[in-house]
């Protein structure tokens, strides 16, 4: 469905601002993407995916990168999430894709992540997923899932 | 089994849920790790750990978990257990280290579940 400008005019928006200095409150924008999805009636296995997706990207961006800004985008055929950050960038992508490859500090794996599981996460559970990094500036994960719709 | 069943099992204490305990729960995990949690859980309703933060009930959310144990008399916060209230997640204690709640939950039929 299209409105006359030629946009999908049942695309939702949402963006969200995540707090790096406070890793209680990681997931919390997540949680709320959740609670959206579930109230617009989408299946609960694409729910599920785009949640821990979601979430997996935001505790990286707590531990790794003082925070940043999530643009979740809602259109009839797919959910699409834009993670940005500037925080100190991915020296190694591959590397970073790799599981169990971390640099997070020890404090980080006492609280429960930070075993190299996020990003392999995030592949896992999304359909597409592209990163942009470059050390020193910053990184940017894109991330589809399919909704089948 | 129901919630309560686990409850009892485990000889536990309940936090928060009070209102769910007649959930029917086949499968469980028992983890400290977050990242696995997330990683290789399916359908199992029932997560066993031993961490004590705040991403424990939201990992136990994003993975539509119905209750979580806490191992060797863990206590949740204030904050976990508003969260978990909110999201109608049961929250209970036991004083058994976590090979024996797995053992006994096993014993008493509760599974590990599917893993993709």
């Amino acid at each position: 469905m299209v409105s006359e400008e030629g946009l999908p005019i049942s695309t939702l928006k949402w963006t969200y601002e995540v707090d790096g200095s406070d890793f209680t409150r990681a997931g919390e924008a997540s949680s709320n993407v959740k609670k959206n999805l579930r109230k617009l009636g989408v299946s609960p296995e694409v729910i599920r995916k785009v949640s821990i997706a979601l979430y997996e990207g935001e505790i990286n961006m707590v531990i790794h990168a003082d925070g940043g800004h999530i643009d979740v985008e809602v259109s009839p055929d797919k959910i699409t999430m834009v993670l940005a950050d500037t925080g100190k960038g991915i020296a190694d992508i591959d590397k970073a894709m790799q599981e169990g490859w971390s640099t997070a500090p020890d404090e980080v794996r006492s609280l429960g992540f930070g075993a190299g599981m996020g990003l392999p996460n995030m592949k896992k559970y999304s359909d597409e997923m592209r990163i942009e990094s470059t050390v020193g500036v910053g990184t940017t994960v894109y991330m589809t899932v399919y909704t089948g719709g | 089994m129901d919630v309560r069943d686990v409850m009892r099992v485990l000889d536990a204490d309940l936090i928060c849920g009070e209102e769910n305990l007649d959930t029917e729960v086949h499968d469980a995990c028992g983890s400290d790790m977050m990242s696995d949690v997330l990683a290789f859980v399916k359908n199992q309703a029932v997560l066993l750990t031993g961490l004590v933060n705040i991403q424990v009930v939201r990992t136990a959310d994003m993975m539509d978990m119905v209750c979580i144990v806490f191992v060797r008399g863990k206590e949740p916060d204030e904050d976990m257990i508003a969260l978990a209230k909110r999201r109608g997640m049961v929250l209970m204690k036991t004083s058994h280290r976590m090979f024996t709640a797995c053992g006994l939950l096993w014993e008493n039929g509760l599974r590990g579940g599917v893993t993709d």
